[in-house]
């Protein structure tokens, strides 16, 4: 056990520091695993930053430091599949931002290494329960590699939750929001020369790994191919080693990334997006691509589309057959996650889908489900305590663990809510009591 | 392929053309059985509202329904008020005319757009009430427009709160430093220059009026008095010195709100609502103090972020300034957030434990205080509109889903009969498959056409 305990520490990196408690002990909890049954009351033990033991009738070790929870409830941690946490500080801020390179094709910039690990909205979205997100470089054609990170860490390293997946966004025959006047045939030609720049770059990615691999074959007889260092990136997705994430939101523009994914025989990908995912949810599934769905709290697409087809669409793609992951597309609100999850359930999903699409899915998208989104025994301790249904804004949360840390559960909103609620001095100086 | 989408486009108007004659409905409705929460008079279980003519005529258990009202069984379903958007920017063609520091003698009112689908899409959200801002480009910006979402009534002026108050929107802060002053080297480039072009703006309109009392006196015993100059700006000025307009403020920061309350002060001017005031809750004594009502605040449920005067924020803003006694509401700013205001004002139960009642005033009640329509809606009580909200479960659950959406005892929504496409105009040239995109950055929409400098800050947030 403790030989798995600690390659488990090993490649998560959370060497740093020991947690002061190494051993916890929640009783007395309702704990909803996601991925087995409900336990109506039980224990969840966590030693160091893995969950060690869990069931109705587990014995606390006597070095425990016990957190009763009766009539509280255990999840695992949520997961965003789609944010900015840590790139983005301030939106209107160009200093604050590093989402964005320059360049259209600049799939070697690594967002993991501008996570700012002290963002404000860090503690923020962490203790409403998201205590991981996929946060996502923004800027061109290949705006680089998004990472998957955990909540808490004065590292990104430590940070760092086993995914970096390499974006791209899919040339857009949409427009892009209310301010974006071109007429429709400006929008399709802007499209049309996209397409051709990202078939462009793919054929010289592809002929790229060619030389690539003739000389890795035989270094003796060749010359080294050049440095290219955007080429070079792509070699581990036309390997099919690592995962090309796909954003793409019109029906058009999903039908043809379905047909490009094809030609191409990009073997790990997953779409991001969606938001027409609905109207083509047959091909999706056909196409067994995985999909992070999201905003959930949006507006439909076109002025003809019924009023709660955002709302809907997450559901309408499950039902299809798709594999459904849920994101905020937020930064500073990231922590609206469950409450994305709780339209998405309210409209079609269901809670039980819906809690899936935020925790075991994403982590099984991601390649990290032996880690991260649900609670088993050896898996992170990475989980939160509410007082009821984390969908709902009456629930509090009372916990937060993240890899076994437990979290502060504070932020700039609740410091400042301690701090003003009964300001003193009120109006006068030594007037309030 | 066009004669197809023409021939398309041309029953869908004809579809819709027959549903906007459906909408006059004879105002007499009789919702029964419905949890009823009347948020000033508690919550009534099996409780029956009578609407005729549009009012509220009676509020009790088993009224017997008159003839020729519409029957609605409630059983099941909570009934709220309407929801009442104080800040929104749904149902016009433009938001800013950001040509000038000042421009109070424009008003949105006269650029209502009943063919907007949002208005359609607040409907489905519960809303019934809307408060129609000018954009935040300047320190005194347009008047505004409080409107009620008839949705299918293709007149502009049919859309019209008759009897409401003007209003007028004021903006403080970065937005119109921006636009005026770092975009067009005119003041004001600083909140220095914010005050001044208020005193200014309100020194010389006082000026104006006491010019016209003057040949107005003269008048009486000289025929061949010369009046001043008209002025249609500073006549606006002169009725918000009256207290005829009610002001209605773009604000963040706590210092610019302690500037507007002393200069109002010394105008004498003592109704005033700040909108957005993301740092109200460090204020809130001073707003709750403020002259004989009290300054109001309008709030986002949890926005933050997105700019440097909303980075020392808290989603608790709702909360404190309740508890501190400031009339406060929640408002969307948003033609996404309009849809699920319930959800917002929900918020204020994770971010400061607000009861039930207290949480679904901040989307009724108290905005229409701040409106000045208190008297026609934000409760169910006899004598008031018939505008109601029809919810599957409480409102402030996040499962609840708004069923019927009722305005002077008339369905203008109704989710069992909802139809995919809604649209009252088609516009048989436009390709049909184009969509416009989730704009993250959404809620810069207070700043929509108020120049470049904003489309390029879009572009860049791409």
């Amino acid at each position: 056990m403790m030989a798995f305990i600690l390659s488990l520490i090993l490649t998560t990196g959370l060497v740093a520091t020991p947690a002061p408690d190494s051993v916890v002990a929640l009783t007395n909890a309702r704990i909803v695993t996601v991925t087995g049954d409900t336990i109506e009351r039980g224990t969840l033990v966590m030693e160091r930053d893995v969950i060690v033991a869990l069931g109705p009738d587990v014995p606390i070790p006597q070095s425990a430091r016990v957190i009763d929870c009766a009539g509280l409830t255990i999840y695992p941690g949520l997961i965003d599949s789609g944010t900015q946490i840590g790139l983005v500080e301030i939106g209107s801020l160009a200093e604050t931002r590093d989402a964005s390179e320059l360049g259209d094709l600049s799939p070697q910039m690594k967002a993991l290494t501008a996570v700012n690990p002290n963002g404000v909205a860090i503690p923020v979205t962490r203790i409403s329960g998201v205590t991981t997100v996929l946060t996502e470089p923004s800027g061109g054609m290949l705006p680089g590699q998004a990472a998957l990170i955990n909540l808490h860490g004065y590292t990104p390293k430590q940070m760092y939750a086993g995914f970096e997946g390499v974006v791209l966004r899919f040339p857009r025959t949409g427009r892009r929001g209310r301010f974006d006047r071109r007429s429709d045939e400006d929008v399709q030609k802007a499209a049309d020369k996209a397409r051709k720049k990202l078939d462009d770059a793919w054929d010289g990615a592809e002929l790229y790994h060619r030389i690539d691999s003739t000389y890795r074959a035989a270094p003796e007889q060749g010359r080294r191919p050049e440095y290219v260092p955007s080429m070079a990136t792509l070699l581990p997705v036309i390997h099919g080693k690592q995962t090309l994430i796909i954003y793409v939101d019109t029906a058009k523009d999903i039908e043809a990334a379905i047909k490009w994914v094809e030609e191409r025989k990009i073997q790990k990908v997953v779409f991001s997006g969606l938001a027409e995912g609905w109207r083509v949810a047959n091909k999706l599934a056909a196409a067994n691509i995985p999909c992070l769905v999201g905003p959930v709290l949006s507006v439909p697409t076109r002025s003809s589309d019924r009023y709660d087809k955002a709302y809907a669409n997450a559901s309408l793609l499950h039902q299809a057959g798709v594999t459904v992951a849920l994101r905020s597309d937020d930064t500073a609100n990231a922590r609206n996650l469950p409450y994305h999850a709780g339209f998405a359930a309210t409209y079609g999903l269901g809670k039980e889908a819906a809690l899936r699409a935020v925790t075991i899915v994403p982590a099984e998208i991601f390649g990290v489900a032996n880690r991260i989104g649900s609670l088993e025994i050896g898996k992170e301790a990475t989980l939160f305590v509410a007082d009821g249904d984390p969908f709902e804004t009456r629930t509090r949360i009372h916990h937060v663990f993240i890899a076994g840390y437990d979290i502060p559960m504070e932020s700039r909103h609740t410091r400042l809510y301690d701090e003003f609620l009964s300001r003193d001095p009120a109006l006068k100086k030594h007037e309030r009591n | 392929m066009n004669t197809r989408i023409a021939i398309l486009a041309l029953l869908l108007v004809t579809s819709t053309a027959a549903r906007a004659q459906q909408a006059p409905q004879s105002g007499n409705i009789l919702v029964q059985n419905a949890t009823v929460l009347t948020i000033t008079q508690g919550t009534l279980t099996n409780a029956d509202i009578l609407i005729l003519d549009g009012k509220i005529a009676a509020l009790g258990e088993e009224i017997s329904p008159p003839e020729e009202a519409t029957v609605i069984d409630a059983t099941g379903l909570y009934v709220m008020p309407g929801i009442i958007d104080a800040h929104s920017h749904i149902g016009i063609s433009t938001v800013n005319e950001p040509t000038a520091p000042v421009t109070a003698q424009v008003s949105v009112g006269d650029v209502l757009n009943p063919y907007s689908v949002s208005i359609y899409r607040a409907l489905a959200g519960g809303v019934t009430t809307s408060h129609v801002m000018h954009g935040s480009a300047n320190v005194i910006g347009g008047q505004n427009e409080t409107i009620k979402h008839r949705w299918g009534m293709t007149d502009p002026a049919a859309l019209r709160m008759t009897g409401a108050p003007r209003t007028i929107k004021f903006a403080l802060g970065e937005n119109p430093t921006r636009v005026h002053g770092r975009g067009n080297s005119v003041r004001p480039a600083s909140r220095m220059g914010v005050e001044y072009v208020l005193r200014e703006t309100f020194s010389k309109a006082e000026r104006y009026r006491e010019a016209w009392e003057q040949y107005e006196e003269r008048a009486r015993t000289d025929a061949r008095a010369i009046p001043p100059p008209y002025n249609e700006q500073l006549e606006v000025i002169t009725d918000i010195l009256a207290g005829d307009i009610l002001i209605h403020c773009h604000s963040y920061r706590a210092d610019e709100i302690l500037m507007l309350l002393d200069v109002l002060e010394d105008f004498g001017i003592d109704r005033v609502t700040f909108q957005h005031v993301n740092e109200g809750f460090k204020i809130a004594p001073e707003l709750a103090a403020f002259g004989k009502y009290g300054a109001a605040a309008s709030v986002f449920a949890d926005w933050w972020a997105y700019k440097f005067e909303v980075y020392y924020s808290t989603a608790y803003n709702a909360a404190i300034l309740t508890r501190n006694g400031v009339l406060t509401s929640i408002n969307s700013d948003s033609g996404e957030l309009n849809r699920h205001l319930y959800h917002e004002a929900a918020k204020s139960q994770k971010y400061g434990d607000l009861s039930d009642d207290e949480a679904l005033a901040l989307i009724t009640i108290n905005p229409a205080k701040q409106l000045g329509i208190e008297d026609r809606v934000g409760s169910i009580e006899v004598g008031k509109d018939g505008d109601l909200a029809l919810f599957t479960a409480h409102p402030l659950s996040i499962y609840a889903i708004p069923q019927k959406t009722i305005i002077d005892g008339r369905v203008y929504f109704d989710r069992d009969r909802d139809p995919d496409d809604v649209r009252l105009q088609v516009n048989p040239e436009a390709a049909i498959d184009i969509a416009v995109l989730h704009e993250k950055y959404d809620h810069q929409a207070c700043l929509e056409d108020a120049s470049l400098t904003v489309y390029d800050l879009v572009q860049e947030l791409e």
